[in-house]
């Protein structure tokens, strides 16, 4: 390689380091703002300011789904296996929403620490499998975060 | 270098080459996306979970594959253009802009509406989504400076720049659901680990990426013979072409 070649070369392994460097500056300095979400114990711990928007992240406690009878109110509890947050919502939740899946809701903090959700997406995993191969890995007791409303007929 | 890195250089080799790899490149990609459409779409099982919805699977991943990996090609045909000063290079990365920018666009289309029934919204703001639509914007970008400089060469050198700052996105693409709290999930595929899907589901995504790869091998020979033509339209070599064409 020639010396103009070599020169040209460095210049350019400069741009993408250079850029590179800029660009993780920068989202290391924003790392907190570029979280779609808090989590139940970033929440507890009072990280999350109160008064303001914010969404919220967790798997839905099983058993903790309380559904007003007269309204399409719902009450829920979400969890990252260390601390857990309430959330209140009134309106159609999504198809993947059940206990043991994770979801993000957005809302407003309360004074007892509770979201007042005005909106609730369903987070899926990265996992993919059959009908039957998630029932027979659910009677072996493989599946910890399974709820057991899952097996929805298809 | 080895002796075909130069004769990439020459237009006219890299004409005639790719004229005899286009029908093998075409033919399998044909095969390989209607074999996969076809398992993937009819005879792959539905996901627990999502049921048949999970299907877009087929398109969304391959589609959002491609964008990245032909930014990649972009960027390094880029590269060896500014530093070796090969008009040929410079052609590969004009011609895989508006292919990677296509691409990009189908990604982002399929994620929005396979993310309405799942997740409950067509589009969030979360690092992935983001980083997905800002790579869209580098094409869209790339593009427009091609076109608005006259000069070819002054062009191809301003859009390399600007895929080299550019490439530093790919990664944050790649690792923003691991980096970040994201409603998008983490990859299914990783090289040290079982996809975490059976292989009724993967190997028809696995035919489906192969043959998006062959496809975008097609239409870049495409693009890249159409371009050797305009640019070496007054040299001896390509008007005996359209002579002998003229019959």
């Amino acid at each position: 390689m020639n010396a103009q070649r070599k020169q040209r070369l460095t210049l350019v392994l400069i741009i993408v380091f250079g850029s590179s460097l800029a660009v993780a500056l920068v989202a290391y300095a924003l790392s907190q703002n570029i979280n779609l979400f808090y989590s139940p114990s970033q929440i507890s711990m009072g990280e999350a300011p109160a008064d303001t928007r914010i969404r919220a992240g967790g798997i839905v406690v099983e058993g903790s789904i309380r559904r007003d009878p007269e309204s399409l109110k719902v009450q829920f509890d979400i969890t990252d296996y260390a601390h857990s947050t309430t959330v209140e919502y009134v309106g159609i939740l999504p198809d993947l929403f059940r206990e043991g899946q994770g979801i993000v809701a957005q809302g407003q903090l309360d004074h007892q620490g509770r979201l007042i959700a005005s909106e609730v997406l369903a987070k899926h995993d990265e996992n993919y499998m059959s009908p039957e191969i998630a029932e027979a890995l659910a009677a072996a007791g493989q599946m910890p975060h399974m709820p057991a409303t899952a097996g929805k007929d298809y | 270098m080895p002796r075909w890195f130069y004769q990439l250089a020459s237009p006219r080799w890299c004409y005639q080459i790719t004229g005899k790899l286009l029908p093998g490149f075409a033919i399998a990609a044909g095969l390989l996306i209607l074999f996969g459409t076809v398992w993937g779409l009819a005879f792959a099982p539905p996901d627990y979970q999502q049921g048949n919805s999970f299907r877009i699977i087929y398109l969304h991943v391959p589609t959002a594959y491609m964008a990245q990996s032909i930014y990649m090609t972009m960027a390094l045909a880029g590269a060896i253009g500014l530093i070796w000063k090969m008009k040929v290079a410079d052609m590969v990365a004009k011609s895989c802009a508006p292919i990677g920018a296509s691409l990009a666009v189908l990604a982002l289309a399929t994620g929005a509406i396979w993310g309405k029934p799942t997740w409950g919204s067509w589009w969030v703001w979360d690092a992935r989504l983001t980083s997905m639509l800002i790579l869209l914007f580098l094409y869209l970008g790339i593009m427009a400076l091609n076109s608005a400089i006259e000069s070819e060469s002054t062009a191809a050198q301003s859009t390399a720049v600007l895929a080299l700052v550019g490439l530093v996105n790919i990664p944050i693409i790649k690792y923003s659901v691991d980096w970040w709290n994201t409603l998008h999930q983490p990859a299914t595929f990783k090289i040290t680990e079982k996809p975490a899907m059976p292989p009724d589901m993967w190997i028809p995504l696995l035919i489906l990426v192969i043959g998006f790869y062959c496809f975008f091998a097609v239409v870049l020979m495409m693009r890249l013979r159409n371009e050797i033509i305009r640019r070496e339209r007054r040299s001896g070599w390509v008007r005996e072409l359209l002579m002998q064409q003229r019959g």
